[in-house]
């Protein structure tokens, strides 16, 4: 990195410096060479780290007024949301916050399947990413049961007894996780306590994530490596952070959208009747963001096979670094991957508009069709993709497409100059 | 150097990291254990019920072990039905005749193999319980027939205290 003979000005800066290298680190944040064609798609890094600091810091509060147990916790939701100061504010924010925090997510991620981001040299970002989706996504059910609605009970025993289909042991991890026979107030105590760790443990491996990512630095729209710093790159401060927090603020407008005019559209009414062992809702359903997997799980009509292909939809993510073949990093040189890509994209939220239907009929044949591409889109066609596709030519640098016109007449006559 | 020391050296290491990891999972040990059920959980084993009201083709639903169990006081027809089934039809084979004791009461768990969830009464194809989850349909008997779920609604331990009482567990 160019920044690690820094000298701080002042003495005192020097003499802390040399001490704790924080400056040293600042300097290095600000100065952080970005590459100058970063779309509003890169901006999703600094939304996301928005989004967990909102969820720990409303989380905190609301650890204040919740009481985690079973005969409490139902009441005790309700009491923020009536009598605690903005509790219903902190509440809504806390709440709607998990899906903002999903929906930026999801973006993210596409963002990295279009422009080829987890490709060399950027696989260990991509898979500290995966940790940090999956420890969400654990977090975020976690976290749904809490307010002890017959969803949260639910949920939790659906998505706990998935571990019953492990052969020989499930039934005892099963029991495990409950710390009983059914779904009761020692997994609510529990659920209450790894719901509280999980969020330090995803900021950790977001330092973690932003490390490796400032090691060869952002990947770009047009996927080609870039000489740092160079006339391709501008200082991460004032650019790019000018850039997010614009992003931010429009982000956030949709977020107080949610918050303040339909905080429960994203939820469910049964959710406000307090949890019953003795009644299932008629219509169980996940929260919105786990809907893909959930449809890929009931598509499988075997108990066993259906838990292992929706752990297999995650784990296909973990090694796309690998399954894709092509050298090439962006879509935009790429213009079979990029037919491919968008229908990859109609297939998840074909997925997901199945897993809130009832599993029958033609909703479950669709749903069995999708789940089959899913797979067959990671597993098929990316690493054939690799070979077959015939790519465009890719630019040298990013000011000579900006400067020269389409890509492609850039290229050429970058050439041409060669040839003469 | 000669061949006495490393051995040495090897037999302390091995030795020290076979003690550290005796010690390690002594550490752990009770930290995973506690999640297990509890002594107090465990004490609640057993749970009477007066069944004197339930008429025929009527299902009443108690807790026991946080748990909800069916008990249902069966019709002719849906004994009959439960016990002319063929073995070879069913993806869990139990006769009807196992499953309950007393043909007339049939006391099950009330909760689906597959995930879960409380089975509907009186539901499905097959007469007997059908899973809003995920579509399991259960027979008379409480067996699966059609849907995600392996095995059969499981059978508790009970017993007839008198007439008009069940133990169970």
């Amino acid at each position: 990195m160019s920044d690690h003979d820094y000298q701080p000005s002042s003495k005192l800066g020097k003499w802390f410096n040399d001490r704790l290298p924080l400056l040293t680190l600042s300097n290095h944040l600000t100065e952080y060479p970005t590459p100058k064609n970063l779309n509003y798609w890169w901006t999703f890094g600094g939304i996301l780290t928005f989004c967990l600091v909102a969820q720990i810091v409303t989380g905190i509060t609301l650890a204040m007024h919740y009481i985690a147990h079973s005969d409490l916790a139902f009441a005790s939701v309700e009491h923020i949301m009536r009598d605690v100061n903005y509790g219903w504010l902190i509440r809504y924010i806390h709440a709607n916050g998990a899906s903002m925090f999903f929906l930026a997510v999801y973006i993210h991620i596409f963002r990295s399947l279009y422009y080829g981001s987890y490709k060399s040299p950027r696989e260990v970002i991509w898979i500290i990413g995966m940790i940090i989706y999956l420890l969400m996504m654990m977090t975020a059910f976690m976290g749904y049961v809490l307010p002890w609605g017959q969803m949260s009970f639910w949920g939790a025993t659906v998505i706990t007894n998935l571990f019953s289909a492990i052969p020989f042991v499930g039934e005892g991890i099963v029991s495990w996780l409950w710390g009983g026979f059914a779904v009761d107030n020692p997994t609510l105590t529990r659920f209450y306590a790894l719901h509280y760790l999980l969020p330090f443990l995803i900021l950790g491996l977001v330092v973690l994530h932003i490390w490796a990512l400032h090691v060869p630095g952002n990947n770009n729209p047009i996927g080609i490596d870039i000489k740092k710093p160079s006339k391709d790159t501008v200082p991460f401060h004032p650019y790019i952070v000018i850039k997010d927090g614009f992003a931010l603020l429009m982000f956030m407008i949709v977020f107080a959208f949610f918050v303040f005019y339909s905080p429960n559209i994203l939820g469910h009414a049964d959710n406000y009747i307090e949890a019953n062992p003795m009644v299932t809702p008629t219509h169980i359903v996940p929260e919105w963001y786990l809907l893909p997997f959930y449809a890929i799980l009931r598509s499988v009509p075997d108990k066993l096979l259906g838990v292992v292909a929706m752990f297999a939809a995650i784990f296909v993510l973990v090694i796309l670094p690998w399954l894709d073949t092509s050298k090439i990093r962006s879509a935009v040189f790429r213009p079979l991957y990029k037919q491919f890509y968008w229908i990859l994209v109609a297939d998840v939220l074909i997925l997901g508009y199945m897993g809130a239907m009832p599993a029958e009929g033609l909703y479950l044949l669709v749903a069995r069709v999708a789940t089959a591409y899913y797979f067959i889109h990671f597993l098929v066609i990316l690493p054939i993709l690799g070979f077959k596709e015939k790519t465009l030519p890719v630019p040298l640098n990013i000011t000579e497409p900006v400067l020269g016109g389409s890509p492609n007449l850039a290229t050429a006559k970058y050439k041409e100059s060669f040839d003469k | 150097m000669s061949d006495k020391k490393p051995k040495r050296r090897e037999f302390l290491f091995t030795a020290s990291y076979a003690v550290g990891a005796v010690g390690v999972g002594a550490v752990v040990w009770p930290l995973v254990d506690q999640m297990n059920p509890d002594a107090s959980v465990k004490a609640l084993a057993s749970t009477e019920v007066d069944v004197s009201t339930v008429k025929p083709g009527n299902t009443i639903t108690v807790l026991w072990r946080g748990k909800p169990v069916f008990i249902r006081r069966r019709t002719q027809e849906e004994i009959t039905e439960a016990k002319s089934v063929k073995m070879e039809d069913l993806k869990h084979p139990e006769k009807d005749e196992d499953r309950a004791k007393d043909p007339e009461w049939l006391v099950m768990l009330g909760v689906c193999t597959h995930l879960g969830c409380v089975p509907l009464n009186d539901k499905g194809d097959y007469d007997g319980w059908f899973c809003p989850c995920h579509g399991s349909h259960y027979d008379t008997s409480g067996r699966i027939r059609k849907g995600p779920a392996p095995t059969n609604m499981e059978v508790p331990k009970y017993e007839f205290v008198n007439a008009n009482t069940i133990k169970i567990g």
